[in-house]
């Protein structure tokens, strides 16, 4: 399998990528090409050209400002599993970048490339949506900031317009107290999520002061499940509570394929998602 | 169009004009005749073209050759040295830590990248760096065995 024939370009800064653009019809950005290269190689992609901006210092990194974390949009999966400040003040994107493919996926694939992709079998959208990461976003028009709850706009379509460049993503600091877990059923043969559950629980005097869970998998876009813990706070956070909650997921539209029905996947988030929730539970108050 | 690469791979540098939509692994094979790298599932999922790119496993039928452009590559006959084979392929020879041989290659470069990360990996820990490369002859068992002695023996 060979991809169809293009023009690569390669770009040597965040402006530069923008120029070429803006300048170049039906052009596309390759960062890791771990989704890309997959694409032009069964030719759902047939871009005609190809801007490489893999080499762009400024778009690589972790760096911690307080109580944001920010990582570059070409950091590698392997990188944020590995690193100890995200493991540390973001501990649910590490453990759900750790689980992503295998290690040679993750000496290649990006943040950045992973959520342009928006493939809703991915692992990291739904992490995004759990913390309430901020997605940073450059263009031709100058620069702006997108909730990762509006970024996810459809299936494999975000809130990224063709002409602009995700430059990297702000993830809150967990707050003290605070514990998240990513959990998921993967397919045993492509390791995509058939579900991925991605909670983040904060205890303080044993109460719940604040909880949230999203799922991939399971929906078109990652789903916030917002139905089931919207009762927790206050709450201890008991296995019997969880299991109650967990019984509240309700999804629209749930996806369905060969592998698994949608029934199917919805049922499994309940499992995963109060799996999740307990895993949270211990590491917040361990 | 054709773009003009410079790479070294097993410690030799070579220099092409290619098209830009060539993978790495027709690179290496086509280009330079490196045919010990294998050509499998061709989606990123078997492994059987795992390559070192500047130290880090890679599968190259997911990268383009012009990606790696600059890059100093290691394949599986860069392994051995002066006719001695490396730790890991003695350990696979010993142990039978292959049937058919076509994952190997694959197999041996995602284990040495393992060993650079973690001089002393388990078990557990050689199963999951060898995730991404399937075998379909030998269960895998001596595979990790495999492994597992080549650390002992200071495979890194």
């Amino acid at each position: 399998m060979v991809p169809s024939a293009f023009d690569f370009h390669r770009a040597g800064s965040v402006d530069e990528a923008i120029e070429l653009l803006g300048r170049l019809p039906d052009a596309k950005l390759l960062a890791g090409g771990h989704s890309l290269i997959p694409m032009m190689k069964l030719r759902l992609a047939q871009p005609g050209a190809v801007i490489d901006i893999g080499r762009i210092q400024e778009l690589s990194g972790v760096c911690r400002d307080g109580d944001v974390v920010s990582v570059g949009a070409l950091t590698r999966h392997g990188e944020i599993a590995a690193s100890e400040e995200l493991r540390a003040s973001c501990p649910l994107l590490a453990e759900a970048a750790g689980k992503i493919g295998d290690p040679a996926v993750r000496n290649r694939g990006t943040l950045g490339g992973n959520i342009a992709h928006a493939d809703p079998a991915s692992d990291l959208p739904a992490v995004l949506i759990a913390v309430g990461a901020v997605v940073h976003l450059a263009g031709p028009e100058g620069r702006r900031q997108v909730a990762a709850r509006d970024f996810f706009v459809d299936l494999l379509t975000t809130a990224l317009d063709p002409a602009e460049v995700i430059t990297r993503v702000d993830f809150p600091v967990a707050a003290p107290g605070t514990g998240q877990a990513y959990l998921k059923h993967e397919h045993p043969a492509s390791g995509y999520a058939v579900v991925g559950a991605a909670a983040s629980v904060t205890l303080s005097g044993g109460r719940c002061t604040a909880a949230s869970l999203a799922f991939n998998g399971i929906s078109a876009v990652p789903h916030a499940a917002d139905e089931v813990v919207s009762g927790l706070v206050g709450g201890t956070l008991d296995d019997a509570s969880l299991a109650s909650v967990s019984s509240l997921l309700s999804v629209r539209d749930p996806l369905g394929d060969v592998h698994a029905s949608g029934e199917y996947r919805v049922e499994l988030a309940r499992v995963y998602g109060r799996r999740a929730l307990a895993s949270a539970r211990d590491r917040a108050s361990g | 169009m054709s773009y003009h690469v410079q790479l070294e791979v097993n410690g030799r540098r070579h220099e092409r004009e290619v098209e830009p939509r060539m993978l790495l692994v027709h690179f290496l094979r086509e280009e330079l005749g490196l045919t010990g790298t294998n050509v499998g599932c061709e989606t990123s999922l078997c492994g059987a073209c795992t390559v070192l790119v500047d130290g880090a496993a890679v599968k190259s039928c997911t990268q383009l050759a012009v990606q790696a452009d600059g890059a100093s590559i290691t394949t599986i006959e860069g392994l051995a040295t002066n006719g001695e084979l490396h730790a890991l392929q003695q350990a696979f020879w010993d142990l039978h830590g292959l049937q058919c041989g076509y994952c190997t290659p694959g197999m041996i470069l995602a284990a040495a990248d393992l060993l650079e990360r973690n001089p002393d990996p388990d078990d557990g820990e050689i199963r999951e760096a060898l995730k991404g490369n399937v075998c379909r002859c030998t269960g895998y068992h001596n595979i990790v065995r495999a492994v597992r002695r080549a650390a002992e023996g200071g495979a890194a």
